[in-house]
């Protein structure tokens, strides 16, 4: 079954993540990424959907498959209205972890996607936009 | 809940990871493992995971954190079949596992254990590294 140009999955327990992976890893097999580039943004989103699940609470992840003309791509947009992050550049260093991680998920997501965008503020919650083009 | 199954072959436990593991998988599976070492004296652990199309930071530290463990209970952890893109995945991520062993396949990582599972599975016929 071909993956709809975009989809909204609800993030709310550990299952949900596996059916994130297996969402994204559908679009990006259609839009043609190869199997290294697949692993990859799978593998961010991975990260992303249980930083959503774990800290923002629960949240929702909405997968799009994007088009610029001529490429194609995979977007993947994660929201929550969770506790937020204080300081952006702090969370995003490899290592930085206040659950008892390895400090891995964001700075490790932005070096598996070719866009990566954050946007937080305390009381706010979290959105954080991923892309991997073909 | 699903359990993931362990086989004992020899002096080595195997676990081949089929499913794409959900948290509490992976949990169960850390501690029905570090139960069925203390229980058999296994000298290794094998864990496959050719089937696994990712490796995220979650799965990664349950793989690091059974190796720990396992070494306290004197038994060696190899990781056995990670795919070439995962491989090349984890590296990008920043994961680099420092306790875990890996070796391409299960006779190779049995190997590396250093036990065999010829003949009636009781005897060791290699030598412990
Ligand atoms: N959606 C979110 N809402 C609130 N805080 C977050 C969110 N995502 C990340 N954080 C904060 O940023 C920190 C770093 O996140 P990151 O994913 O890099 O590491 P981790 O989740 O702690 O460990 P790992 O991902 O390696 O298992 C987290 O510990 C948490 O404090
Ligand atoms: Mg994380």
């Amino acid at each position: 079954m071909p993956a709809p140009r975009s989809e909204v999955l609800e993030i709310r327990a550990s299952d949900d993540i596996v059916r994130v992976r297996q969402r994204v890893r559908t679009a990006s097999v259609e839009v043609g990424l190869g199997l290294v580039d697949q692993t990859k943004i799978v593998t961010a989103a991975s990260e992303l959907a249980r930083n959503t699940l774990d800290y923002g609470g629960g949240g929702t992840a909405a997968i799009e498959i994007i088009d610029d003309g001529g490429r194609r791509g995979v977007r993947i947009v994660f929201e929550d209205d969770g506790p937020g992050i204080p300081d952006i550049s702090v969370a995003m260093r490899d290592g930085y972890t206040t659950g008892g991680g390895l400090g891995l998920g964001l700075s490790g997501a932005r070096r598996l996607s070719n866009e990566f965008d954050i946007r937080s503020s305390p009381g706010a919650g979290t959105r954080v936009m991923i892309a991997r083009w073909k | 809940m699903d359990r993931i199954p362990i086989l004992k072959m020899g002096h080595a436990l195997l676990v081949t990871i089929q499913v794409d593991m959900h948290d509490q998988l992976a949990m169960a599976l850390e501690e029905d493992l570090t139960a069925r070492i203390a229980a058999t004296g296994a000298r290794g652990v094998l864990i496959d995971i050719s089937s696994l199309e990712i490796v995220d930071s979650f799965i990664g530290r349950m793989l690091d954190s059974i190796a720990a463990v396992s070494r306290l209970l004197d038994a060696r952890t190899v990781v056995v079949g990670m795919r070439p893109a995962v491989a090349i995945t984890l590296v990008e991520l920043g994961l680099s596992m420092p306790g875990v062993n890996t070796a391409l396949n299960v006779e190779r990582g049995l190997a590396l254990i250093g036990v065999s599972v010829s003949g009636d599975g009781e005897h060791d016929a290699g030598t412990e590294v």
